[in-house]
């Protein structure tokens, strides 16, 4: 059929299916959302006049949270790999883990934000409290997104038997949630980790270098 | 897989025509046709906001209209222009020739395609609403920050424009991924990348370029909402923050952005002068590779629009030196275009002569851009009429001729009915007349030290004569555009009838009938050349139409888009119900982000085409 979604790999189409290529086409362009957030937040390092900055940080309860968002891709991983040996009990069992440890990292940053606040830092405070709110908030939507899409899976597999197009339904979640991931990797090393214990301008060229 | 059909509440649409079965469509050609009716309407709300500016600039100390007014006059009138008539119209064409280029039957994704139409069709009609409350955005369509901030822009026009842009943003994103798509994985059998038409090659880089060059916009939008909103700092001088973030943010996009708008009219040149040349485009893999290499370009001259904001003599130097080598795939163009030309034989029709304009008003506008790549030379230039001169000959000269040409060239396979070729001729030199006299003195008045942006000027400054003589100009543009209604008008009504290939050309859309059939192609043609009309007897291509018991299985008409696209703009307006009044403001966006994702669900889970017409009936 035409408008099936497997597609046919010959010369005139990637091979890829169409669906594949659309999320890799669209993670392309959240790289670029991503990037600019993190540029933003970079070129305000250090320009904030008032307010609490990266002191604020606490890097133990960051590094945990952290290792649950890790450990959930590696869930991910055996839930495509439980459905692609045609185990739908297995992948619901790893998705479930999967999307319970997304819930807990964003449970974390939900901590994390009110903390923050009780010690008096917003978005409003400074520089330096729009950016990170903005681009960590930002991530925390992309993972709740993925949560709710994991769960959707979870409760739609319960139709399924395990063909290659439902593999497919969660090799895409898959890529989209490990994309997730890696960038909360950089948001930790570079926000957090440079933040607090980098020193300021051996990291990082001076702003002056760019003419600003 | 019925009881998940049923997940969707809504019964599938089984309207053929009328206004159910537009609203519904998911057919890449009505959508085409839907863009390009939106945009021609558009052209015409953006060229009268132009004339009125024409009028108030007529003679000196004219107070036709208030400063105020006039601010909002330049802002709609660039806003509309770039968003709202230049995108759509090379969207048109996009939809509706893409798939046809390819021998495919519709685009990899039928419903987003109608999603991203009505996105842009809500955003757009969210950012003129500001209008009927009472205050037009006068921003400038560059909407600098922070300028645009909450401590010297206090109107909510301001805010219908960021929102209304954030909304058309969204649509035309995810048209990008939908057209990278298709055109990677749709291509007939034999239809390898080197054998596609110009102007689907030119899609596919503006494609990416859409999906790449959107985002720094988005974020920059989004922190502007912020901070008029939720008084963040993004762009608020007092906390320290830079005040040439947003400038960066938005000419990353900006430029290639420009790309976005030049490219559709380059594909559509390089389609066009084949067919009336009688010969194969010149050095084809050459316009190919300097489009790919003009779009990675693209994106390493965004700061020529900063020269004059201080950014230091080697950030100058450097993006000088990559504006300079941004013409040079230009120039590799224009030659290639020229060559195809050369020992052709000629055939003057019109989409031909409006092909020749494009060719010599964009090398005009390219000119005076190579000008602005010298600094020191820009920075006279910056903020006079000369700059004004330089991008209406990019844009009208180069983008708006090369849309025309598409127009008349593909006029009779969207409709099966030829444009008059007499009333085109006149339409071509009245354009080409009054495009030159409205804008080829505005040079002059830049040099003279005219600055934009100013509602009136003095009579000594000297600039009253090229003024009145610019007015006149911009009359006689505008009645070329109405023998250009008036064409169309007469081609409905009572057009000579169009052949499957009136115009001998040698691309897939001209191997089916006109108008195509809605499954477009009966059998999946297989490609052997570049030019297969050329090289192989059209029947070969397409035999004839199927009865109706045997057409190919197409996507069915959805609701699902429009409710998707329209929850999208209510939560994103309901920002400024909140400004009114929180409580009722929350509710609304919840309300309305809920029902947003209930269309999502109701799209995912319901099947893409319908089995038989009975089981359409069965749910309704």
């Amino acid at each position: 059929m035409y408008f099936d979604t497997t597609v046919d790999a010959h010369r005139t189409s990637t091979g890829l299916n169409n669906r594949k290529l659309l999320i890799w086409a669209f993670l392309g362009s959240d790289v670029l959302f991503f990037g600019t957030l993190i540029a933003t937040h970079l070129l305000y390092r250090g320009r904030s006049l008032v307010g609490h900055t990266e002191d604020i940080f606490s890097i133990p309860v960051t590094s945990a949270s952290t290792f649950i968002l890790l450990m959930s891709s590696l869930a991910m991983v055996l839930a495509l790999s439980g459905i692609q040996r045609g185990n739908l009990q297995t992948m619901r069992f790893w998705i479930a883990i999967t999307a319970i440890f997304g819930s807990i990292f964003v449970g974390f940053q939900m901590f994390e934000f009110h903390e923050f606040v009780q010690e008096g830092l917003t978005p409003r405070t400074n520089l330096f409290g729009s950016t990170f709110f903005t681009m960590t908030g930002f991530h925390g939507a992309h993972v709740a997104i993925g949560v709710l899409w994991l769960w959707s899976i979870f409760f739609a597999s319960f139709r399924w038997s395990a063909g290659e197009r439902n593999s497919l339904n969660v090799e895409i979640v898959g890529l989209y949630w490990h994309f997730v991931d890696i960038v909360w990797v950089v948001i930790f090393g570079v926000v957090y980790l440079v933040g607090a214990y980098g020193a300021e301008d051996r990291i990082l060229p001076p702003v002056s270098w760019f003419g600003g | 897989m019925v009881a998940l059909a049923n997940i969707g509440v809504l019964p599938r649409p089984v309207h053929p025509t009328g206004v159910w079965s537009w609203l519904t469509t998911v057919d890449h050609k009505r959508i085409g046709l839907l863009y390009g009716a939106t945009a021609l309407a558009f052209f015409i709300i953006g060229g009268i906001e132009a004339l009125i500016m024409r009028a108030q600039l007529a003679a000196p100390g004219q107070t036709i209209v208030s400063a105020e007014t006039y601010s909002s006059l330049f802002t709609m009138h660039g806003t509309t222009m770039v968003f709202m008539v230049v995108m759509p119209a090379g969207a048109a064409f996009f939809n509706y020739l893409v798939p046809l280029q390819i021998g495919a039957r519709d685009v990899a994704f039928p419903r987003l395609n109608a999603f991203s139409y009505w996105l842009f069709l809500f955003g757009a009609l969210l950012m003129n609403f500001s209008f009927f409350v009472g205050a037009f955005p006068d921003i400038g369509w560059f909407g600098y920050a922070p300028l645009t901030s909450n401590e010297y822009t206090t109107t909510a026009a301001t805010d219908y424009w960021l929102l209304g842009l954030q909304v058309m943003g969204i649509g035309s994103l995810s048209a990008g991924f939908n057209f990278v798509v298709t055109i990677l994985n749709l291509r007939a059998p034999g239809m390898t990348l080197m054998r596609m038409p110009l102007f689907t090659w030119m899609t596919l880089i503006v494609a990416f370029l859409i999906i790449f060059a959107f985002p720094p916009l988005t974020i920059a939008l989004t922190f502007l909402l912020f901070d008029r909103f939720f008084d963040m700092n993004f762009f608020n001088p007092a906390a320290n923050a830079d005040p040439l973030l947003w400038q960066h943010l938005f000419w990353i996009f900006g430029h290639p952005e420009v790309y976005v708008l030049i490219l559709p009219a380059m594909g559509i040149v390089s389609d066009v002068l084949p067919t009336f040349s009688r010969k194969p485009l010149f050095g084809y893999p050459m316009i190919v590779f300097a489009g790919i290499i003009i779009g990675f370009l693209g994106f390493g001259v965004w700061a020529h629009h900063m020269f004059t904001t201080g950014l230091g003599g080697w950030a100058n130097a450097a993006f000088a030196g990559s504006t300079l080598v941004i013409a040079v795939p230009t120039g590799v163009k224009l030659f290639n275009w020229l060559a195809t030309m050369w020992g052709g034989s000629l055939l003057f029709k019109t989409p031909m002569l409006f092909a020749l304009g494009f060719i010599s008003m964009f090398l005009l506008g390219g000119l005076s851009g190579v000008m602005h790549a010298v600094v020191p030379v820009d920075t006279q230039q910056q903020d006079t009429y000369f700059i004004v001169a330089h991008f209406h000959y990019v844009l009208v000269g180069g983008s708006v001729f090369g849309l025309t040409a598409g127009v008349y060239y593909w006029w009779p396979k969207m409709t099966g009915k030829m444009l008059g070729e007499r009333l085109g001729k006149w339409h071509f030199w009245l354009m080409l007349a009054g495009f030159n006299m409205t804008f080829l003195p505005m040079h002059i008045l830049g040099i003279l030290g005219m600055p934009r942006r100013i509602y009136t000027y003095d009579a000594e400054a000297g600039w009253s004569a090229w003024n009145a003589f610019i007015s006149a100009g911009s009359l006689v543009l505008a009645v070329s555009i109405l023998l250009l209604l008036v064409n169309i008008a007469i081609s409905l009504r009572r057009g000579e009838k169009a052949g499957d290939n009136p115009w001998g050309a040698a691309t897939l859309e001209w191997a089916i009938s006109s108008p195509p059939h809605h499954y477009n192609f009966a059998v999946v043609p297989t490609v052997h050349s570049r030019y297969p009309l050329w090289d192989e007897e059209a029947n070969v291509l397409e035999p004839p139409p199927l009865p109706p018991h045997e057409e190919p299985l197409m996507p069915a008409p959805s609701y699902w888009p429009l409710v998707v696209a329209f929850a999208i703009v209510m939560t994103f307006a309901g920002l400024l119900i909140w400004q009114w009044h929180a409580l009722i403001g929350i509710a609304f966006m919840v309300v309305m982000a809920l029902t947003g994702l209930r269309g999502i669900y109701g799209w995912v889970f319901e099947p893409l085409t319908v089995e038989a017409p009975e089981a359409v009936q069965a749910h309704s």
